[in-house]
């Protein structure tokens, strides 16, 4: 292979300037004439009818322009009052009752937002309390309330086409796997182990709350300027949701500030485009950091796992996976499919069952979190993995090695895994932490202890990414892609892909932000598809202009377009530099003017084949895996409970790395947003009432809670059809942090802690229980 | 109730009617259209909002407009002189220490603070001073270099011996 002049390097972002400036564009930083700001009445209940609003003395109020209710946007001609990319379930506005505390109800659009708030106080709605469920695992049983009556599939994803309607249940969406004869293993095992876990509700918190700006045109087309991860799905939901045919809705995203899953699907953009068509005016809707907190998180889950060893080896895993999915499915049911089919873990295990429920209750609605699903799944299956190794007095690291999958060998699903580095993540982990370093004995009140995890994702199949590579006549090329520049680093990404399959300088290539007027479709910026799907289209897209410039040299110098190379501008017969022509003389020599560009667009569009509904069986279920492995050393005070986490090594495959210092950026950023959410990141409900929905009350990782010492390694298995190998890795420092500290914890006091997050509190009760003297459950009243 | 009052603002003075109400933020970002001031959190907990106060950092989205009446205010846009980046900025781009880059307003001018007043602080006073300022892509490790590659640069320009 050829040597790579871009790919490959830690060339400095493409946005470092307008952002280090504070210049960087943002959805808040937009103003139009007249525009009108937003302020929404939300749901003091779980689960109530409306029976009644009065609004009248809001609408009198002096400068506010619309107070609107969900009764009528039900009756606007030619509106379904209902979105949702799994399941048409959530109202633009509460239409007869309420599903959750939080839920909106009443929307004001005002001259300003103080107007808009003192309206609000104006508003009287009154409700009769519905029996509301709050609990994941009383939320399945046949007797509990149900959270909606029927089902209304979206149809939205060729991934979710299977997801049925209909039922009279609170369980939206069942995933079933099915391999071998899990209850003979279980009948003939040496040892079954049987645990349960527990992963909290957690908020995304992007430091950018959502925020949408809406306004008609004067050709009246719908203009959306939005903080959103999915800006081709926003055109096709509103499309959906008023009947505006799709040419006549431009969604346009600029910079966002951070997204990690909230900001994908349609979030505010239905509530602000009811409003503007209400008022004709310019709405601009921004979120408080309060309102975040009610409106996605990432989901609860309960998961009862129960493995079979036999002779040293696990020999069958039957997992039971709870998502409690909130009030709307959002995307639950995508994550209880794509995360359901890995929670048996990236091991050789000949007998798997696995029942994956995704399960509406009056909570929050829980959407996709940096990781999809699988940081919960992993919590559960490898804090399992560790506690069988313990008990049967095998070495942690040995015991996941022996049945790591190797190159070839078929996942749970059947399908044969490829570029699935996750022994050498597992080695790479263990060798980081000095693993096999003899233990000094410990005594005192301080104790310390060393964990491994390790688990894989899968990335998102079918999904669709489509591009745009226009080459200038000087030699510079802009590229139009829809994925969504959100911290990333997605644009320096395509413009070092764009530079080195066209031969000019990286500074020559730029990125045009995502504007469906112009960019083609994709499906989401997540799930780490980017640099692989977009990667891949803009290559592609690349290569098709390559070859026109090839045809113009391969004819003017009389050579084989085969033995043409290009490079700094150039296109030359490989290895005699001086026989080429330059860009400019290209175009001047096709075209005749130098005004003129080459345009080309290719699709990465990678497929999935059938899964078995029954079974869970699918010869290829996903494109590619995201091995990832943990490695930390902590130190338990034994009196308080307060947990040091000394060493902290994040391991993740992400194929060959295009910029390998964003590569580790993502891996460590990962880790650390998943330490806060290990240690102490919980949102709190009360009977379906959130406690501690402020940055008063919610804790995140700040620069205190890094680790002494730590460090991201980059293991680079390439992936035969990435783009230059690459795969992706925005997820995989996320995906084994959890399980790695309750490891460390078990092997530095013997102790395990089954439910995030791990406390000092819970560390201290599990310690006394130890001890044979349990601290009464009310000590913390 | 409304006030008229004089604001120092990146170095020019400014007199303006608020609302007794108005927080700083508001101001600004309302008033003078200074975009690299964003809210985040509201309860003045999360540093993305930071200005300089007198030289000393501030929560903005906390600080009633007519408490600070009369003192001098520096945003982002007062840091360097519009054609070039501020040492700092050269040092958070060159560690690459933002990533969404919507805390690194309040990240550099808190950088800013910091070393004005301890130019030669340690990891610990690095990290006590900046732990107001949240960055959820949690590049702390990137931001603690830059830190320090921005305290040696601005050592060397003012003649300063590093400790």
């Amino acid at each position: 292979m050829a040597t790579l002049a871009v790919v490959g390097q830690s060339v400095y972002r493409k946005d470092a300037n307008p952002k280090v400036t504070g210049r960087a564009l943002h959805v808040g930083n937009i103003e139009m004439p007249g525009m009108l700001h937003v302020a929404v009445l939300r749901s003091l209940y779980p689960h109530a009818r409306i029976i009644r609003i009065e609004k009248s003395r809001a609408e009198r109020l002096d400068g506010v322009a619309a107070v609107l209710t969900g009764a009528e946007i039900a009756k606007m001609p030619g509106v379904d009052p209902y979105y949702g990319p799994a399941f048409r379930d959530q109202p633009i506005l509460a239409v007869n009752k309420v599903c959750y505390v939080g839920d909106p109800v009443v929307a004001v659009a005002a001259r300003d937002q103080r107007t808009a708030e003192d309206a609000l106080q104006l508003v009287e709605v009154d409700y009769e309390s519905l029996p509301a469920v709050v609990d994941v695992l009383e939320a399945v049983k046949p007797q509990s309330p149900l959270v909606h009556e029927k089902h209304r599939p979206a149809k939205a994803f060729a991934d979710l086409a299977h997801v049925k309607g209909g039922q009279q249940s609170n369980i939206c969406y069942h995933f079933k796997l099915r391999t071998g004869d899990v209850d003979k293993a279980f009948a003939e095992a040496d040892k079954v182990f049987e645990d349960t876990f527990s992963s909290p509700p957690a908020q995304h918190m992007p430091m950018e709350p959502h925020v949408t700006l809406v306004y008609f045109d004067e050709q009246e087309r719908l203009n959306v300027w939005t903080a959103s991860q999915s800006p081709s799905y926003v055109r096709t939901e509103l499309a959906n949701t008023f009947g505006i045919p799709m040419h006549h809705i431009r969604v346009r995203v600029p910079y966002i500030g951070g997204g990690y899953g909230a900001k994908l699907y349609a979030k505010l953009e239905p509530l602000v485009t009811a409003l503007a068509l209400i008022t004709k005016k310019p709405v601009r809707y921004a979120l408080t950091r309060e309102e975040e907190f009610l409106t996605i998180t990432k989901h609860k889950v309960i998961t009862k796992i129960k493995t079979a060893i036999k002779n040293g080896s696990i020999t069958a895993r039957k997992c039971e996976v709870f998502w409690d999915t909130g009030a709307y499915a959002e995307i639950g049911p995508r994550i209880g499919h794509k995360s359901g089919y890995t929670a048996a873990g990236p091991y050789r295990i000949p007998n798997v069952w696995i029942d994956s429920y995704c399960v509406y209750t009056n909570h929050v609605p829980a959407g996709a979190f940096r990781g999809f699903g699988v940081p919960q799944v992993i919590w559960a299956y490898d804090s399992q993995t560790d506690i069988i190794a313990r008990a049967i007095g095998e070495d942690p690291v040995e015991f996941r090695l022996k049945p790591a999958l190797e190159e070839g060998e078929p996942f749970a699903t059947g399908t044969l895994v490829r570029s699935f580095g996750i022994k050498e993540a597992i080695r790479q982990a263990a060798r980081a932490i000095e693993w096999s370093k003899p233990r000094a004995a410990q005594t005192g009140t301080k104790l310390r202890g060393k964990g491994i995890a390790a688990g894989v994702k899968a990335v998102l199949t079918p999904s669709i990414s489509g591009a745009i590579v226009i080459l200038n006549a000087d030699g510079t090329a802009n590229v139009l892609s829809s994925t969504v520049e959100m911290g990333q680093g997605s644009e320096t990404t395509m413009g070092q892909i764009v530079a080195e399959e066209l031969g000019i300088a990286f500074e020559q290539v730029h990125i045009v932000q995502p504007d469906t007027d112009v960019t083609p479709y994709d499906t989401i910026t997540a799930g780490s598809r980017s640099t692989y799907h977009m990667g891949n289209a803009v290559r592609m897209a690349a290569t098709k202009i390559k070859a026109e410039l090839f045809e113009v040299v391969a004819s003017k110098l009389e050579a084989h377009p085969d033995d043409l190379v290009v490079g700094n501008g150039r296109v030359f017969v490989r290895g005699i530099a001086e026989r080429g022509m330059t860009i400019s003389d290209i175009f001047l020599a096709k075209f005749g003017s130098l005004g003129t560009t080459l345009a080309a667009e290719a699709v990465c569009q990678p497929t999935a084949s059938h899964m078995d509904p029954e079974t869970g069986q699918s010869e290829k279920c996903t494109e590619y895996w995201f091995p990832s492995a943990t490695a930390a050393e902590v130190e338990v005070d034994t009196e308080t409970g307060q947990l040091k986490v000394l060493q902290l090594f994040s391991v993740g495959d992400t194929g060959t790395a295009i910029n390998p210092r964003h590569c580790e950026q993502q891996l460590l950023g990962a880790a650390i947003m998943h330490l806060g959410l290990t240690l102490f990141e919980e949102m709190i409900f009360d009977g379906g009432q959130l406690v501690n929905g402020s940055l008063l009350d919610y804790q995140v990782a700040s620069i205190k809670d890094i680790p002494r010492s730590f460090r991201p390694i980059v293991v680079e298995v390439p992936h035969e059809s990435g783009p230059f190998g690459a795969k992706g890795a925005g997820e995989t420092g996320a995906l084994t942090v959890a399980p790695a500290i309750a490891n460390a914890i078990q092997d530095a006091t013997g102790v395990r802690i089954r439910g995030l997050p791990i406390t000092p509190e819970k560390v201290l009760r599990a310690l006394a229980e130890k001890k044979g003297e349990p601290m009464p459950k009310d000590s913390s009243q | 109730m409304n006030r008229e009052i004089t604001l120092g603002i990146n170095g020019r003075e400014a007199t303006i009617k608020v609302e007794d109400a108005d927080t700083l933020l508001e101001v600004l970002r309302n008033r003078f259209k200074l975009w690299s001031v964003r809210e985040s959190c509201g309860v003045g907990a999360c540093g993305t909002c930071t200005v300089l106060l007198d030289g000393g950092p501030i929560s903005s989205c906390f600080v009633l407009a007519v408490r600070v009446a009369g003192r001098q205010i520096t945003t982002l846009e007062g840091l360097s002189d519009g054609q070039s980046l501020h040492g700092i900025q050269e040092a958070f781009v060159s560690e690459r220490a933002l990533q969404c880059a919507y805390c690194t307003p309040g990240f550099v001018l808190s950088v800013k603070a910091l070393l004005d007043e301890i130019p030669n602080p340690s990891d610990e006073e690095i990290s006590e001073y900046l732990s107001g300022n949240l960055c959820r892509c949690a590049g702390y490790a990137d931001i603690l270099r830059a830190v320090r590659l921005a305290q040696e640069r601005l050592s060397t320009e003012a003649g300063r011996p590093r400790k």
